[in-house]
């Protein structure tokens, strides 16, 4: 495995390059210079909303490329800047006040793009990373699929070999942001008579071609991020094939390696605010504004709710910080990640509860309809819960490989899996 | 345990592991629990106080010293380990105490107080008179009148840690323009302890009462009226001390419930392999890194004397009072009736963890101290 996955990002400069003070101040005089600002009261979540194709981000992601702040922590030799997690804290902190193509962030930047880096060929990376750092290209996973979720390995969209390529045919599901992204990670199944992980490859795939239909997935809030994809007789070139043939299992661990990584807030590939996640730069005032534009402040049982979710997210965040440090020194096994994962999904949750709470009457029904809406915020409460591996998987990964605990019993261990029954 | 310790650090606290484990292993808990009406044995408290139980708060020329120039850091590294083995000792008020005095002492208090808490042969307890901090931990009020530059002190105060055992007392009250504190030798006219009772069973508590207790103006620590600030401080480093302490109980608590429920069986198969138990270690292990992460944030944060020292102390302590008495509950649970029998040891760590949760502000009075820190 290469040496340029998120653990070997140093931690603070070192000698060889440029000091965090100078960066930093260099980062902020350029940031005035060419950034927009943020316009009062939005924040780089409610703009991203707005920017469904994404064109304001690619066009924002240039500009950081072009003046030399993209990928902070990435290589140079990719278009990256090859600085450490502090520079990169640094440039957040500065940017905090100015827009940000915080669509980048997750998955392109924080997820697919580190498991290039760690198993791609030298081709593929210099093909795609920089693209990806210059707004060119957005990408997203394709793993999950209609028939199964938590089960991946279980996954039946089938590449079959035909002579120097592969032809791909299935569907995919929850992969967000399909529509507007131009390539893929999608993990296939490429040999049916060996167990589930032997028989699996990853695959860089290019979205929009004949073949490929995606459609957006309408979600209980109205939104519609989440897509599914059908693949009919889609040739992919074997060059694209990212590890080796038959071992997309390994790859796919590492991507979601990452992925907890980057939903846990430890990613040093994350810039800007990152996503909803709390912690990483500043703390969420959505409960103190809802409390003080209710006029509850005053009030005990208010105030101690409020309270009780900024302890939740300060806590994550000092968390996030402690399993960080501890995988990458060592101390912790690298399925840790699954801690602040568990941790993040059950913050969210109850941070919905509390706005619930808060909201009152106004959750169910209400008359302006520009206020937050809690009870429709509400609806998509498990949303952490289930992506990026449910509450449930993260507590078995946490119990069986952090704590050692027996694994699982598993009807399909070991048996080629054209003999193990799948929907 | 921080993630980021020097050698030295790590040194030291294998060190104190050591010791405790050698010289006062559970069942020397036990014993002190019946038969030390101190809950503690001086000779060894004083062995514990050449190892710098007493010291890391104290400056070098005061004849202090820390092992990484972060005192706190260093001795939250012992809290966590008298937590590990529920150990007895007053090294929360002693250290209160004395940090205050190396803070706000003048020379002469310094010279006066500081050599024997340190080396191990006074120890020191915190009487609160008054509120501090938002924190109404004082049972009983203390009055202060005025007089001759110093002041009389009239009043109760309790129940306080050592109390009993204290050589000197420091006395926080609120005097007609602010917070003032005293020190009182224990063995000053007009001082008398009674009695008070703890759930911990060897962390003794006392009543402290004052008659007409005369203290001269050089008794005063600090600026009369004006020591708010140096109560908030000793708060932050209490609270920092339990916290630590909680974590390391409930870190010894969960290892050996992992433990028996690997070892037993039922029905054929080790408890650890039920998923319905599995996601409950799940969930309590994620509480206790967290726990252990926001002690450690708390500790460092005060350590530097922080802006945000006030507020991510009570974001500690609420976040850790809440979970490690929930932890330890679900260890009793994981054991069965065993776990709720004397002979257990959870009891222990359960009374140990119950203790510190009420001392010094509950989860819901410092979330009332975070909503004040958000501006509310």
């Amino acid at each position: 495995m290469s040496t340029t996955d998120g653990n070997s990002v140093a931690e603070e400069e070192t000698d060889a390059e440029e000091s965090v003070d100078s960066f930093r101040t260099r980062a902020r005089t350029w940031l005035a210079e060419n950034m927009p600002l943020l316009p009062d009261g939005a924040t780089n979540q409610l703009l991203a909303r707005e920017d469904e194709s994404g064109e304001r981000a690619r066009r924002l992601q240039r500009f950081l490329f072009d003046g030399g702040f993209a990928g902070i922590c990435f290589p140079a030799a990719y278009g990256g800047q090859g600085l450490s997690r502090a520079h990169q804290r640094a440039f957040t902190q500065e940017s905090l006040p100015y827009q940000m193509p915080t669509v980048f962030n997750v998955p392109t930047l924080s997820i697919l793009a580190p498991t290039l880096l760690d198993f791609g060929t030298e081709e593929q990376k210099v093909r795609h990373i920089p693209a990806m750092l210059s707004g060119d290209e957005l990408w997203v996973q394709f793993l999950s699929e209609p028939s199964g979720g938590s089960d991946l390995a279980g996954l039946i969209t089938r590449a079959t070999r035909d002579g120097d390529v592969f032809v791909l045919n299935g569907s995919k599901i929850w992969s967000s942001g399909a529509f507007r992204s131009d390539y893929s990670l999608c993990l296939a199944r490429t040999d049916w008579q060996v167990p589930k992980h032997r028989g699996l490859t990853m695959f860089i795939l290019k979205i929009h071609q004949p073949g490929i239909e995606v459609r957006q997935i309408k979600m209980v809030n109205g939104t519609g991020e989440f897509c599914q994809e059908f693949f009919d007789d889609v040739p992919m070139p074997a060059t694209d094939v990212v590890g080796e043939v038959n071992d997309g299992w390994t790859v796919a661990s590492r991507l979601l390696f990452h992925e907890r990584d980057a939903t846990g807030g430890g990613s040093p590939y994350v810039s800007g605010v990152a996503t909803a996640v709390a912690g990483q730069d500043g703390q969420r005032s959505d409960l103190l504004d809802l409390a003080r534009e209710s006029g509850q402040t005053a009030d005990p049982r208010v105030r101690q709710l409020v309270a009780e979710a900024r302890v939740n997210d300060r806590v994550q965040s000092q968390l996030v910080e402690r399993v960080t440090t501890g995988i990458r020194t060592g101390a912790f096994p690298l399925p840790a990640g699954a801690i602040p994962s568990l941790f993040a999904a059950t913050n969210t949750e109850r941070h919905f509860d509390i706005g619930l709470e808060i909201a009152g009457a106004g959750a169910g029904a209400w008359i302006d309809d520009d206020a937050d809406r809690w009870g429709e915020t509400y609806l998509l409460r498990q949303g952490l819960s289930l992506g990026g591996g449910s509450n449930e998987m993260q507590r078995n990964i946490i119990s069986e490989r952090v704590l050692g605990m027996p694994r699982e019993y598993a009807a399909d261990r070991d048996k080629p899996f054209d003999e193990v029954r799948h929907n | 345990m921080d993630l980021r310790l020097s050698d030295d650090q790590q040194l030291f606290r294998e060190t104190t592991r050591k010791f405790l484990e050698s010289t006062c292993p559970l069942e020397t808990v036990r014993r002190l629990a019946d038969a030390e009406p101190a809950g503690f044995d001086k000779k060894w408290w004083k062995r514990g106080a050449e190892l710098g139980w007493v010291s890391m708060l104290v400056a070098e020329e005061d004849g202090g010293g820390s092992i990484s120039g972060h005192g706190l850091l260093d001795l939250v590294l012992v809290a966590e380990e008298m937590g590990r083995l529920v150990s007895p000792g007053p090294l929360v008020p002693t250290n209160v105490v004395t940090a205050a005095l190396a803070r706000s002492g003048t020379p002469t208090q310094r010279r006066e107080f500081l050599p024997g808490l340190v080396n191990g042969d006074t120890v020191a307890a915190w009487c609160l008179g008054t509120p501090v901090a938002g924190i109404d931990t004082a049972g009983g009020r203390v009055e202060a009148a005025p007089s001759d530059g110093g002041y009389v002190l009239d009043g109760v105060t309790g129940p306080v840690e050592a109390g009993g055992q204290a050589d000197l007392y420091l006395v926080t009250i609120h005097t007609g323009d602010g917070v003032t504190q005293c020190v009182v030798p224990s063995d000053t006219p007009g001082v008398a302890v009674g009695p008070a009772h703890g759930l911990d069973l060897v962390r003794r508590y006392a009543q402290v009462r004052f008659d007409q207790v005369v203290v001269p103006p050089d008794g005063v620590l600090g600026v009369a009226g004006d020591a708010a600030a140096d109560a908030e401080r000793q708060l932050q480093i209490a609270v920092v001390l339990q916290g630590a302490e909680m974590v390391g109980a409930v870190n010894r608590a969960f290892e050996f419930t992992v433990e028996y429920a690997s070892d037993r069986y039922s029905f054929g198969r080790p408890l650890a392999s039920y998923q319905a138990l599995k996601h409950r270690f799940a969930d309590m292990k994620v509480w206790l890194e967290a726990a252990h992460a926001t002690a450690d944030a708390a500790a460092r944060a005060v350590d530097v004397d922080s802006p945000l020292a006030a507020e991510l102390v009570s974001v500690a302590k609420s976040y850790i009072g809440d979970h490690a008495p929930a932890i330890l509950q679900d260890c009793v649970q994981l054991h069965g009736g065993i776990g709720v029998t004397w002979d257990h040891d959870l009891h222990l760590y359960l009374r140990r963890v119950v203790t510190d949760r009420s001392q010094f502000g509950t989860p819901g009075d410092h979330r009332e101290r975070v909503a004040v820190a958000m501006g509310m």
